[in-house]
């Protein structure tokens, strides 16, 4: 049977499907909107504000002046020598630049070292187990991050239950020097961001299907490439979920190698407070801060590029 | 090609253990298509994994071609396996995962292309080559799992329940597919279903196993026309159950007096029977039911329910003993419907219908 469409009734049922969807979008715009607003007003907005000041002049007593000028970017990576006025590399910043990239990337292989066997262990506990071992992983997450940052402190400091213990052992005779040293930072980072690799790493070895290492064994494959070729790539998504989640507020920390690092031992996070605070030039730690937003940016291309690159070898 | 010895599976210790498998002994030849077949937790899945290596048994032994395997690791057997929920690897697409079990082996390049294009020749997907594993049904993806399993050429091809997620027409397909795979390749397929059906239909020979043991061996006419026990003619086909008195036993037959009042003289086929009180079988659709005659030797009842199935019809009847039983005749255009519920009739069989069990 054929139904002959009766054109008026076409046109209608057009007009109708119209309207239904134009309701559809305004209805999505009016849901969106709160959320909208809350993103324009404190995201990009405050955003809008620090690229605005770092193209300012400092003020006397902090604040800016509005008057425009681009010396907070070069200052970002030259300076001008104050004797004979030619530009320099900016060594001090360059210098924090450097340690905090540094540091970020140490920190983020040390949690997954520590941290990708440990999210395998709590995976293959039984379901009951695995809650308590998350719950108990999950727990330094519920301290504020000064209070751990000063427990790790009370661990290494010269006086600290590690330089303590192994003089009561005889391993040593005079404390060694952990407190504000790069690896005092590396050490409480590392202790500090250790969940944000566990947590999407074990989810994604959680969802593994165990079946498929099986498959692989009884293929003919050893543990050791089971591992390499089946676990390994069908887990990468979490571990690197997991290290950008380590690396980015790593690059940024502030507390940890505040306390840990002392004075000399400057992250960026410390010395875009510094130009906020005491160096009293805002212009520059807005500037700053827009450089370790382009680096962490930078870093994430760079790195989810590298981390996918094999990924299309099979077939 | 593969010989079980004496094997018991016991998972877990102390108050938990489990017997999953008890004293097993299978002799699977070269070439056959071998049917593990048993309800749901009977342990097919258990012997199934003893064989590729996964598990290993408590006590007893197992030879593959004569040499002990018991303790080889799966990567080192000749043993493949087409798991049931298939198992691709997500991240390789249908030809990358044909190639792995090749590439583990280290043949080279050449070689494992030339023999992946042969599978897929093999189970007709050569247009879905690079395609991944999650852009293709579900019948397509038990065919790369085929072509998987069978690229690396096993001795034994171990097939778990492989086409219990497929709807009935793919199925049957399959069925006929897997069949034709076995007589092409030459490979001993040892096969799990709970489907009496499709063991009866594909396997050479059908081991029927409840409760970790394994309860008949044999081909599918020897299992459904002589089922040692109870348990194996209840699983296969339908079964009527009758109480009856053996006696007379004289070389290969005897006299049987059933407890609804006939008596017949049957052939026995098997040794291990002795008077007494048995249990025998006979197959709905091995009878016809007609007119009593009056005759005291007739086995009568009172049919209670009909059910007419289209090829053909079921008849309920409560024998004079108080025993149920079915009837199974086939329907045809020449003959009305001529029976009612609550009509007496007489139930006729030729003595080669009833099969004695052994308990
Ligand atoms: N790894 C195991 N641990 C404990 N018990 C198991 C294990 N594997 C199987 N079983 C038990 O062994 C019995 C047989 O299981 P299985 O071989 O999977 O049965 P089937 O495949 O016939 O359904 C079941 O009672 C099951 O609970
Ligand atoms: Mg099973």
């Amino acid at each position: 049977m054929t139904v002959q469409a009766d054109p008026v009734t076409v046109d209608k049922a057009v007009e109708i499907e119209r309207d239904a969807r134009r309701r559809d979008v305004r209805m999505r715009w009016l849901l969106s909107a709160p959320a909208l607003t809350i993103i324009t007003l404190f995201a990009a907005g405050p955003l809008l504000i620090v690229l605005v000041y770092s193209f300012l002049t400092p003020g006397n007593y902090g604040n800016v002046k509005w008057i425009f000028s681009i010396d907070a970017w070069t200052n970002v990576v030259v300076q001008r020598d104050i004797f004979d006025n030619t530009l320099q590399w900016a060594d001090a910043h360059l210098s924090i630049f450097w340690r905090s990239l540094k540091l970020s990337i140490v920190t983020t292989i040390l949690t997954a070292i520590f941290g990708i066997p440990t999210a395998y262990f709590i995976a293959t506990r039984s379901a009951k187990t695995r809650n308590l071992w998350l719950f108990l992983i999950t727990i330094p997450f519920w301290t504020n991050l000064l209070v751990r940052t000063i427990a790790v402190q009370e661990l290494i400091r010269t006086e600290g239950v590690i330089n303590n213990v192994l003089r009561m052992l005889h391993i040593i005779d005079t404390p060694i020097q952990m407190m504000f040293t790069d690896f005092a930072i590396g050490f409480g980072m590392t202790y500090v961001y250790l969940p944000l690799m566990v947590l999407p790493v074990y989810a994604s070895i959680e969802k593994l299907d165990f079946r498929l290492v099986e498959a692989g064994y009884d293929l003919y494959a050893s543990r050791w490439t089971c591992f390499r070729r089946i676990i390994l790539p069908l887990v990468k998504p979490g571990m690197i979920a997991g290290s950008i989640l380590v690396f980015v507020p790593s690059l940024g920390a502030y507390v940890t190698p505040r306390v840990l690092g002392g004075g000399k031992n400057l992250m960026f996070g410390n010395l875009i407070e510094l130009q906020f605070g005491q160096g009293r030039n805002w212009p520059l730690g807005a500037a700053l801060s827009i450089s370790l937003m382009v680096l962490v940016m930078v870093a994430l291309i760079y790195y989810t590029r590298i981390s996918s690159g094999g990924d299309k070898q099979n077939g | 090609m593969i010989e079980i010895r004496n094997i018991t599976k016991v998972f877990g210790a102390g108050e938990h253990a489990v017997t999953a498998l008890q004293e097993i002994n299978v002799n699977i030849a070269e070439n056959e298509f071998f049917t593990l077949l048993g309800p749901s937790g009977c342990g097919k899945t258990t012997l199934l994994r003893l064989i590729a290596g996964f598990e290993h048994p408590s006590t007893g032994s197992m030879l593959l071609a004569g040499e002990d395997i018991s303790l080889l690791p799966p990567n080192k057997r000749p043993v493949n396996t087409v798991f049931q929920n298939y198992a691709l690897f997500p991240h390789m697409t249908v030809a990358g995962n044909i190639a792995f079990g090749l590439e583990m082996l280290g043949r080279p390049k050449a070689e494992v292309a030339e023999t992946v294009d042969r599978m897929l020749r093999l189970v007709r997907m050569e247009e879905l080559k690079n395609r991944q594993t999650s852009e293709i049904s579900g019948g397509q993806q038990q065919r790369v799992a085929l072509a998987r399993a069978l690229a690396p050429q096993p001795k034994v091809l171990l097939l778990d329940e492989p086409l219990s997620a497929l709807d009935l027409k793919l199925r049957k397909e399959m069925q006929i597919e897997l069949k034709r795979l076995q007589s092409e390749t030459g490979i001993t397929f040892v096969f799990v279903t709970h489907d009496q059906e499709e063991a009866l239909t594909m396997s050479d020979r059908i081991a029927v196993m409840n409760a970790g043991r394994i309860h008949q061996i044999g081909s599918p006419r020897q299992i459904y026309d002589h089922p040692e026990n109870r348990f194996v003619a209840n699983f296969i086909g339908d079964s009527n159950f009758l109480n009856a008195k053996l006696g007379n036993i004289k070389d290969d037959q005897a006299e049987l007096e059933f407890a609804a009042g006939r008596k017949v003289t049957v052939p026995l086929h098997r040794a291990d029977l002795s008077d007494g009180e048995v249990s025998v079988l006979i197959r709905p659709e091995h009878v016809s039911i007609a007119e009593p005659t009056g005759n005291s030797h007739e086995l009568t009842g009172v049919i209670e329910n009909i059910v007419y199935f289209g090829t053909d019809t079921h008849y309920h009847l409560k024998l004079a003993s108080g025993e149920a039983f079915m009837a199974r005749l086939q329907n045809n255009p020449s003959e009305a419907e001529k029976r009612a519920a609550g009509d007496k009739v007489a139930v006729l069989m030729d003595a080669k219908a009833i099969q004695i069990l052994r308990d």
